[in-house]
């Protein structure tokens, strides 16, 4: 009966694409469970490679904003993955960038610390498993015979955000984006179904604060005397991380996970992104942790002190722009031109 | 939409003769939201400050910038012109193209030209999201608290009392007077303490002005400059001060005997006692440690001889609470903890003692009545040896400051002990002598010449006990050779420290110490009474090892500094502070740990910071280290600096 | 020739006191660099550095107190902890570190600000432009 209902209604068109990706978006939203069956309830999905077998030129067929809603995550890393995108854009109502890789380059988005050259010189031929010693490293393109050649997609040197290629209506941040922001797209596909006034475009899903909102951990103090690791650490389930010496994102980063990592006592990573006022999650990192760290003796520390003292701080752009790095205001490594 | 005013000062031809300033006044009129703009000969005259207020006026301006001299200048002045006009002083700026432009780059005309342009454009940036921000003020609370009854809370209280403020003086003991009461003369003058600070003392008992709260201590203290609210313990004395007339036959009777704080345990006193005779107040507290009817339940002799019924076994401590506006903290010191000292024999040897000690053997008032019986035997000792610097300068066992007194006093004690024993010998090893106070040197001098101290350079490297004598060894490095002094007396100049307590209290305040527990001053030059947190003033050796002159200066200057807070009914205070944003701010308390000022509490309930706007001097610190973006520095807001960046990263 | 352009941050009380002192001795250094007053340098961000760099300066000067002599306190030392810190983050992203240059200046240094600044903006000049100016979209390194 409750089925009947729902196919006699008009149903929304959902497509869910891709860019560099490793998928776990799609796994996030297949957890959705038995609301999964009511999200499939309001839409028909009429594009999602990662489940079903879907063509590209199903895409191009449809019309412009034919598809209502459209969720995109990966990183944005070839010509492949910037003409998805410009499609998707064209065909949909509604853009959504969802997961960190499509709001703010994610994990993939690291790459932008090296280039392609680095990258094939490495993956085709420096790493140690590597057997090629005809020195064969892939081309774009490639002749079959003497009229046919394939094209493979072009890769970039530096990985894009979805935003910095398209408008983009909504962002659900996270890696995975958390499952109660994932819930939150149900009752935006009955205001899209109904015709209700929709968020402001821009919209971050997501808590209006930083995490440390949401963390239950206690705060005492936030005076730090050295960074330790949080897997030899004797850590206090108690206690605030960050103020255990643990480098914890939270301070920087969007709330609405419920804090899951730090739940599980592991420090945030800072897959929510920047903090709703910052536009640039590291560098507020580097800031905070840098006034607090020793500030306890400061006055008495010398400059070796405080080199020694910051030096447990490892991979800075790693760690404070995890998944964030093309996002960031200083978005790729460069080279200094003498 | 701003409407602002740009006014380009030629300041004759300081900035004239290098700056095109009619082009720069040109270009800066095209710019964004300028409504006007114009160079004038001396923007800072009254031509050139009434031309202003006129364009204020006349072209409805809500932002001026002008551009001449540092803002550490005129921005004063300027800012009070176009408050004059009724425009908020805060939306006035100055672009520097004085000192960091025109007479820097005298050389490039051209360039000096351009780079006032940008100047002025960056500033223009900046005005367009200036607030208007008003002082904030607060009313003022006309009491002092004193903290400390020593010379230091003496002094700085009968300065603020006379001034016409009313005072309150805690003392953690029983009577007012502190160590300078112990002493038995002071340098460089040799006169009696008793007789100058005596009569100080007997003044704030009886001044109309000081309400003394002696054998009290500080509970809790909330509030902020201005507004300070003080809970006081007064300590259970078991005599009902409102009763006793301090005749002091109670004393007579109490059949208890109590080594004598006072006296530096040389002697007794009574379970029931004043610290000294002249005690003020003059009122007798019960030890009840060592009270027998306390310790064994009965006697209660004083009880049987008081004819005012002023003795109550049953007295408990009281609280009394007390709003003021300021508070001077004169905890003072104390000598080291002696027994932190093993290698000099101290505790082991009766007849080594320490500096305090002698002053009660040759105080005339103390227990030996000025002649130095040696503790031991009570033989008067022929050869006293002195060792300076005994846990001072040594930074790596014990402290590495200097305690500052012990040079003067030890010329002192050497010389009153001469006077005292004339057939005696002193001598006194030493790692420097300094003597840099006013008729110090001659003082030393004179001991050495007329009273023939004899100065041996150098460290004692042993003592012990040989017979009644005590054997010292030590170098004379001046000499080279080997010293070997069989002494009838060692004293030990001890290192001078933060007062017992005085680093617990420091934490009830909110007040910073060094690494020793010596409060912190707000500017170790030029602000040294002050402490970092308004409202607070420091007096004496709890602020830094000092003698009597020092002490007395520093708590007149403390005194001085709360009669010209007191002498305003409200506290103005620069509105350049941090500001929190609550819908931001998750109260991650980063910015609290960062504050110098302890200006920022965490909110526990509402999960944010909260600043105390009296208490921020505005440095932005907490903004810069703001993980949220929740704080920001008015006047120097984040949109503002970006906003000028923006400017001078332009083509 | 290339003219760098360097932006500076100074402290209100010692730094900027110190280039007003420039001034006033007329101790003249190139017009490279331009200004902001704070009040302390405590209230410098590592983003206005980054946002410097971003927008295009070729150099960023930071100008404090002495350590010891901040007018409010420690206001410098953590700015020395935050530079520190983010000069290793910048060498991460291949900008030469020496392109920051963090300095104690006191309000009686104007002579040796007037040096500072010389010798930085010809530091700068030999590093070359700011190579965030030179990278497009695709760009590698």
């Amino acid at each position: 009966m409750e089925s009947k209902k729902i196919t006699d209604k008009k149903k929304l068109k959902l497509a869910i694409g891709l860019g560099s990706t490793c998928s776990g978006c799609d796994i996030a939203i297949l957890d959705l469970g038995v609301k999964l069956l009511e999200l499939i309830g309001l839409a028909d999905i009429v594009f999602w490679p990662t489940v079903f077998d879907f063509k590209y030129s199903d895409l191009k067929e449809l019309g412009d904003k034919e598809i209502d809603i459209t969720l995109h995550h990966g990183t944005i890393r070839t010509t492949e993955h910037e003409e998805i995108a410009r499609i998707l854009r064209k065909k949909s109502k509604v853009l959504i960038a969802f997961g960190s890789c499509s709001c703010f380059g994610g994990i993939p988005g690291l790459c932008n610390l090296t280039d392609k050259k680095q990258i094939f010189d490495a993956v085709y031929g420096e790493n140690l498993s590597v057997a090629n010693k005809e020195n064969i490293f892939p081309e774009e393109k490639l002749l079959i015979n003497k009229n046919k050649s394939i094209t493979l997609p072009h890769l970039f040197d530096t990985g894009k955000t979805l935003k910095q290629l398209v408008e983009v209506d909504y962002f659900i941040p996270g890696c995975p984006p958390p499952m109660q922001l994932i819930e939150g797209l149900i009752p935006l596909m009955k205001d899209v179904l109904g015709g209700a006034q929709l968020p402001e475009k821009g919209t971050v899903f997501g808590s209006k604060k930083t995490l440390c909102d949401e963390c239950t951990l206690k705060k005492e103090n936030k005076m730090i005397s050295k960074i330790v690791n949080p897997v030899t650490a004797i850590v206090d389930p108690e206690r605030c991380l960050l103020e255990q010496g643990i480098l914890c994102m939270g301070p920087v980063t969007r709330g609405g996970c419920e804090a899951r990592c730090i739940n599980v006592l592991m420090p945030c990573r800072g897959c929510m992104g920047p903090g709703p006022e910052t536009e640039d999650q590291g560098v507020k990192m580097i800031s905070a942790i840098a006034s607090i760290l020793g500030v306890k003796d400061e006055e008495n520390l010398t400059d070796q002190q405080i080199e020694d003292l910051l030096s447990g701080i490892k991979d800075i752009v790693g760690t404070f722009y995890r998944f964030t790095l093309p996002d960031a205001l200083l978005n790729r490594k460069v080279k200094e031109r003498r | 939409m701003n409407r602002i005013g740009v006014f380009i000062c030629h300041c004759g031809l300081n900035i004239a003769g290098t700056v095109d300033v009619k082009k720069v006044a040109k270009l800066v009129s095209d710019y964004s939201e300028v409504v006007y703009a114009t160079d004038y000969m001396y923007m800072c005259s009254d031509p050139g400050q009434d031309m202003i207020k006129e364009m204020v006026k006349e072209k409805k301006l809500d932002g001026v910038v002008v551009a001449a001299c540092s803002p550490t200048m005129h921005e004063t002045t300027f800012r009070n012109t176009i408050a004059s006009v009724g425009l908020n002083p805060y939306r006035g700026e100055i672009a520097n193209i004085r000192e960091q432009c025109s007479w820097v780059h005298q050389n490039t005309k051209e360039i000096a030209t351009e780079k006032a342009v940008k100047i002025i454009e960056a500033i223009i940036e900046k005005l367009k999201l200036d607030k208007p921000l008003v002082p904030l003020s607060v009313p003022v609370t006309k009491r002092a608290l004193v903290i400390g009854g020593g010379i230091a809370g003496i002094q700085a209280s009968l300065d603020i009392a006379d001034s016409g403020y009313e005072v309150i003086l805690v003392e953690k003991n029983q009577s007012i007077g502190g160590h300078m009461l112990q002493l038995s003369e002071t340098f460089p003058t040799l006169d009696c303490p008793q007789c100058i600070a005596t009569p100080k003392m007997v003044q704030v008992g009886q001044h109309p002005k000081i309400k003394l709260l002696a054998f009290s201590e500080v509970e809790e203290v909330s509030g902020y400059v201005g507004n300070f609210k003080v809970k006081i313990r007064r300590k259970a004395s078991f005599v009902d001060w409102d009763k006793c007339t301090g005749c002091g036959f109670c004393m007579e009777k109490c059949p208890a005997k109590v080594p004598s704080e006072f006296n530096e345990f040389l002697s007794k006193r009574k379970a029931i006692y004043t610290l000294f005779p002249q005690a003020v107040p003059n009122k007798p507290v019960i030890d009840s440690n060592n009270c027998l009817y306390f310790t064994k339940g009965k006697c209660r002799v004083c009880e049987k001889n008081c004819s005012l019924k002023a003795i109550n076994f049953e007295q408990k401590d009281s609280f009394v609470e007390e709003n003021v506006g300021a508070i001077i903290v004169a905890t003072g010191y104390d000598l080291m903890n002696k027994a932190e000292v093993g290698e000099y024999g101290y505790g082991k040897y009766k007849d080594v003692i320490d500096g305090l000690q002698l002053e009660r053997l040759l105080a005339p008032a103390g227990p030996t009545e000025g002649i130095p019986y040696r503790p031991s035997d009570g033989k008067i000792p022929k050869e006293v040896v002195f060792i300076q610097c005994v846990g001072s300068r040594d930074p790596e066992h014990y402290y590495p400051y200097c305690s500052k007194i012990c040079c003067m006093y030890t010329v002192k004690q050497a010389m009153i002990y001469k006077h005292a024993v004339p057939d005696g010998q002193a001598y006194v090893f030493y790692m420097d002598i300094r003597c840099n106070g006013k008729g110090y040197e001659e003082f030393l001098q004179r001991g050495i010449e007329e009273d023939r101290i004899l100065y041996l350079r150098g460290r004692v490297s042993k003592i012990f006990k040989d017979g009644d004598k005590i054997r010292v060894w030590g170098a004379d490095t001046l000499t080279g050779r080997k010293i070997e002094i069989s002494a009838d007396l060692v004293v030990l100049a001890m290192a001078m420290v933060p007062s017992k307590g005085a680093k617990k209290l420091a934490e009830k305040l909110r007040l910073t110490t060094d690494d020793y527990g010596f409060l912190t001053e707000a500017h170790p030059k030029l602000r040294p009474v002050e402490s970092l947190t308004a409202g607070y003033f420091l007096a004496g050796a709890a602020q830094a090892p000092k003698d009597i002159p020092e002490t007395v200066a520093q708590a007149s200057g403390a005194a001085s500094k709360v009669d010209s807070l007191f002498s305003k009914d409200e506290l103005y205070h620069e509105p350049i502070i941090a500001n929190v944003d609550e819908e931001v701010c998750v109260g991650c308390g980063i910015c609290e740990v960062l504050c110098p000022y302890e200006a920022i509490e965490i909110d526990e309930q509402d999960k944010v910071a909260k600043i105390n706007p009296a208490l921020c001097e505005g440095c932005g610190t907490c903004c810069a280290a703001c993980p949220s973006g929740a704080l920001e520095l008015e006047g120097f807001r984040r949109k503002q600096i970006l906003s000028m960046i923006k400017v001078f990263a332009e083509v | 020739m290339f003219e760098p352009k360097i932006i500076g941050f100074c402290c209100n009380w010692c730094a900027y006191a110190g280039a007003d002192l420039a001034g006033i001795n007329r101790n003249q250094y190139p017009p490279n660099i331009r200004m902001i007053r704070v009040m302390c340098s405590g209230t410098i961000e590592p983003l206005y550095v980054v946002k410097a760099f971003k927008e295009g300066a070729d150099g960023v000067f930071i100008g404090g107190c002495h350590p010891g002599d901040c007018h409010y306190q420690s206001g410098n030392y953590k700015t020395q902890r935050r530079i520190v810190l983010l000069k290793r983050a910048i060498s991460e992203i291949g900008l030469d570190p020496r392109r920051i240059r963090l300095e104690w200046v006191s309000a009686a240094e104007g002579q040796r600000f007037a040096r500072i600044i010389t010798e930085f903006t010809e530091e700068i000049r030999k590093l070359g432009p700011n190579p965030l100016k030179l990278s497009g979209v695709e760009n590698g390194i």
